[in-house]
């Protein structure tokens, strides 16, 4: 571990030898931000259009991202003026994981074209030159010695500038997004690519130090920043161009929100509900039938309000009943009732056909036909044109669903900040002490319960009117296609529990992946065992961790104990022996 | 020190006959305890007599099987959270906290109780929950000013020292406005000095009218803090008085020490001790 320097970043001279390998390692990213300009193969069969002297073009636009970024990080470790906040953590981690980043996304952009294409003859010069471009900077960052540091306090910045930046943040992760929904769908390559090169950055981004000073930013302006994810939620449906993309922007606002709902009562009241994914159905079914459609079993038709109320009732009612009896076990035993319910939902469904049961929802054949949403006389299936804008069915309902999921949002935070979201915390962290402290433990859980039941049941009728048919079978423990118990209980754990935001890169995850690599369908499951197994090992907080959280499974890191901040770098797991 | 005059009030406490008995093991055997209003009340015995189960009793963690225990003259329902709201707080032998909340948020859990603001006036926020809010968060930081821990709201309970995590349930207890105190050996693992501290502390507690009624096995701490004490031995309470009876009281000596033994030990003896000691093994756990 270096020792902290008081004076500022990087002072005092590095050894030459040193200040040698970063500016070869400039050097290599200067040569792979060169190679990307060049074709890299001569057939146009291979997804983006590889083939092109004079600019890039498909795979070779994240290489060209990371070879630049790679440049101006070794060019900051030279201690160039001006580029210096690029590091406020030290530049080598950073360095290491860019370098590999340009690599890893090169060559299994080159490997791709040989396998796909039948072997390494179709490859141009230009690919050679890149296979070798990105290599060198990995060598030499290597072979640099590790400069981590605690980040040092940021420069005092005019507020008009730290404003620039969180808007210059927003709108490139609004890019980076689009990026990743607007690769083609017929080819994994770019979307694989994009992955590698995605996970790679933002380690970087981490490991220097950026991510810390953004919080730190996005804290002192939280109201502005709030206003600036709005917004850049708001304009999604206006940057794409193809419809299918902002359906994909719907279902995750969708999966998100309802993971969020689970994040209520897993994240901070602690209870394993493995049977979530039932209360969606609650809602979805409840919608379904009293949606006017034919098919349905009672013939009303109520307005969508209407209808958004009689779901969210139905699922709190479900909740309750459910979670009455239950919620008196703890741990596992909680777990294996809620699985347990979560299938005679289920199966119950399938069993009020009229021949089983009473005829209620047309057994396995489910509630078809569901018409459109209408608002006032809005219809969701139509086009409006606002202002020069156009609003097809898609960007209609992916708009009443951000509205949804703000409001969920709002919830969740205004609940977890109070009495109640304390007693839940405390409830998950010692019940027989909060009980002891005066918390009517069950009263507390079943709020929890309840409440998440109601927000699945919310999102479920908008969710039965965006996919017009409710089978049964979409609401299994487990299955491969989204929603099921297991991929929202994933969203929430992979994303960090207890967390916004956590649930809903999650499930943006979740679903995007699968959604874009079609090869993986039949083993998506596999991909979400190992998925999940590899995130307890090496970062058992979440992609993003509630504070909370992450002083739990990591002993150092902590604002108390400065000095041992360093240490949280070397990734020692402690995990928590009473866990 | 222990010369404080005991009002002769009604009791905070009285528990008449309380009896727990665990399948055939009788763990507390029909004790009768009363607390008086600033009182100080010390409770000791040998390890295994059974002092923390009674504390459950009491607390409602355990129903007892028999006897009944009664608050300011109503009988305590055996419900944690009903009896902390009747105005009985506990701390626990092995430290409780919230280890992964801060200070402050410890505290403010200890005020569930005297707080009433439900979901939905979280969820909306009128100036009803703001002023509620902003009265605990008072009341909680005049607590940790109490106890000294005022600086360090905002650490992590589980990054304080240990002797200051002590003080952190005594804080979060006291949070609720107990009438009645109960601490469960809050000098355990201490040195010298935090323990005088402690002391200090309780005698704080003690004049703000909060009767105390606390286990220890320190006997410098409990004869220099408490105005009466009751030996518990094998689930009986053998003797209650002030701190001079007590001391003197040769059946006590004997519990804490053992008879002196006139002769050379015959297998027959050396086979009772060993059931003896089996039986308070058992007891303990």
């Amino acid at each position: 571990m270096t020792t902290h320097i008081s004076k500022a970043p990087g002072a005092g001279t590095p050894a030459p030898r040193t200040t040698l390998l970063r500016a070869i390692t400039a050097a290599g990213g200067l040569a792979t931000v060169a190679s990307t300009f060049l074709a890299w193969t001569w057939t146009s069969d291979f997804p983006g259009d590889l083939t092109v002297y004079g600019y890039p073009g498909g795979l070779q636009v994240l290489t060209l991202a990371l070879g630049l970024a790679t440049l101006l990080f070794a060019v900051a470790a030279l201690d160039v003026r001006g580029l210096r906040w690029l590091t406020p953590a030290g530049s080598t981690a950073a360095l290491r994981l860019l370098a590999l980043g340009a690599f890893a996304t090169t060559w299994f952009t080159l490997l791709a074209i040989a396998v796909d294409q039948g072997g390494l003859v179709n490859l141009e010069p230009g690919g050679w030159v890149a296979a070798v471009a990105t290599a060198v900077p990995v060598a030499t960052a290597f072979l640099l010695t590790d400069d981590t540091r605690p980040v040092c306090r940021p420069r005092q910045l005019p507020s008009w500038a730290d404003i620039l930046i969180i808007a210059a943040v927003f709108a490139l992760g609004l890019y980076v997004v689009n990026y990743g929904i607007q690769t083609d769908e017929d080819n994994p390559e770019p979307f694989i690519g994009y992955l590698i090169a995605l996970c790679f950055a933002a380690a970087a981004f981490l490991k220097a130090g950026l991510i810390t000073r953004l919080s730190g930013l996005t804290s002192t302006y939280r109201s502005l920043t709030l206003v600036a994810a709005l917004v850049t939620a708001l304009v999604f449906p206006f940057t794409q161009d193809k419809a299918s993309y902002t359906e994909l922007g719907v279902n995750i606002a969708i999966f998100a929100t309802v993971a969020l709902g689970l994040n209520i009562v897993v994240g901070l009241a602690g209870l394993l509900d493995l049977g979530y994914v039932a209360f969606l159905g609650v809602g979805a079914y409840t919608a379904a039938l009293v949606s006017g459609t034919a098919a349905s079993t009672i013939h009303v038709t109520f307005p969508f309000w209407a209808a958004m109320l009689a779901g969210a009732l139905a699922s709190l009612v479900f909740g309750v009943l459910i979670g009455a009896p239950t919620l008196r076990l703890r741990g596992d035993y909680l777990a294996i009732v809620t699985l347990g319910f979560g299938e005679i939902f289920r199966i119950a469904v399938s069993n009020l056909d009229g021949t089983s049961g009473p005829s209620v929802t047309n057994g396995p054949n489910g509630v078809p036909n569901i018409p459109p949403l209408e608002i006032f006389g809005f219809n969701f299936d139509d086009e409006h044109s606002f202002a020069g804008f156009t609003l097809d069915s898609n960007s209609n309902y992916y708009l009443l669903m951000l509205l949804v999921t703000v409001i969920v949002v709002l919830i969740f935070s205004r609940a977890g900040n109070s009495r109640i979201g304390r007693a839940w915390v405390a409830i998950r962290e010692d019940e027989t002490a909060a009980t002891a402290m005066g918390i009517n433990g069950f009263r507390v859980k079943l709020i929890a319960f309840a409440l998440g039941a109601t927000l699945a049941g919310v999102a479920g009728t908008i969710w039965a009117h965006v996919q017009t048919t409710v089978v049964p079978e979409q609401y299994v423990f487990a299955g491969p296609v989204p929603p099921n118990s297991t991929f929202l209980l994933a969203a929430v754990i992979l994303g960090g529990m207890g967390t916004i935001g956590g649930p809903l890169l999650g499930a943006a995850l979740l679903f995007l992946i699968p959604e874009k690599l079609e090869f993986l369908q039949d083993y998506q499951l596999l991909a979400f065992g190992i998925a999940l197994i590899l995130l307890m090992r090496f970062r058992p907080e979440g992609i993003i961790p509630n504070r909370r959280q992450q002083l739990e499974y990591h002993e150092t890191g902590q604002l108390d104990v400065p000095d041992q901040a360093a240490l949280s770098g070397s990734a020692v797991g402690v995990t928590k022996a009473e866990a | 020190m222990t010369t404080t005059t005991v009002a002769q009030a009604a009791p905070v406490l009285t528990a008449t006959g309380v009896t727990m008995r665990f399948g055939g093991l009788t763990a507390v055997r029909s004790v009768d305890l009363d607390v008086h209003p600033g009182e100080i009340v010390g409770l000791i015995g040998p390890n295994g007599a059974g002092k923390t189960t009674f504390f459950n009793c009491l607390t409602g963690l355990y129903v007892p099987t028999e006897g009944r225990v009664a608050y300011r003259g109503t009988v305590l329902p055996p419900k944690p959270h009903l009896v902390t709201q009747a105005g009985i707080a506990r701390t626990f032998q092995n430290i409780r906290l919230f280890a992964n909340m801060t200070v402050l948020e410890n505290v403010l859990v200890g005020r569930h109780t005297r707080t009433k603001e439900g979901l939905w006036s979280a969820l909306l926020r009128g100036p009803g929950f703001k002023r509620a809010e902003a009265a605990s968060k008072a009341r909680a930081m005049e607590l940790l000013e109490f106890t000294g821990l005022a600086a360090k709201a905002d650490h992590l309970s589980r990054n304080l020292p240990y002797g200051e995590q002590r003080k952190l349930e005594i804080a979060r207890a006291l949070a609720s406005d107990p009438g009645l105190l109960l601490l469960d050996e809050p000098t355990a693992g201490m040195n010298p000095q935090e323990t005088r501290a402690t002391e200090e502390l309780v005698f704080a507690i003690r004049d703000t009218g909060t009767a105390v009624l606390v286990i220890e096995h320190d006997m410098r701490f409990i004869f220099n803090l408490c105005d009466r004490v009751a030996v518990l031995v094998q689930g009986e309470k053998l003797v209650e008085g002030s701190s001079d009876v007590v001391q003197s009281d040769e059946r006590v000596i004997a519990a804490y020490l053992g008879t002196p033994f006139e002769g050379e030990p015959g297998a027959e003896e050396a086979a009772a001790v060993e059931a003896a000691e089996a039986r308070t093994e058992e007891d303990g756990q």
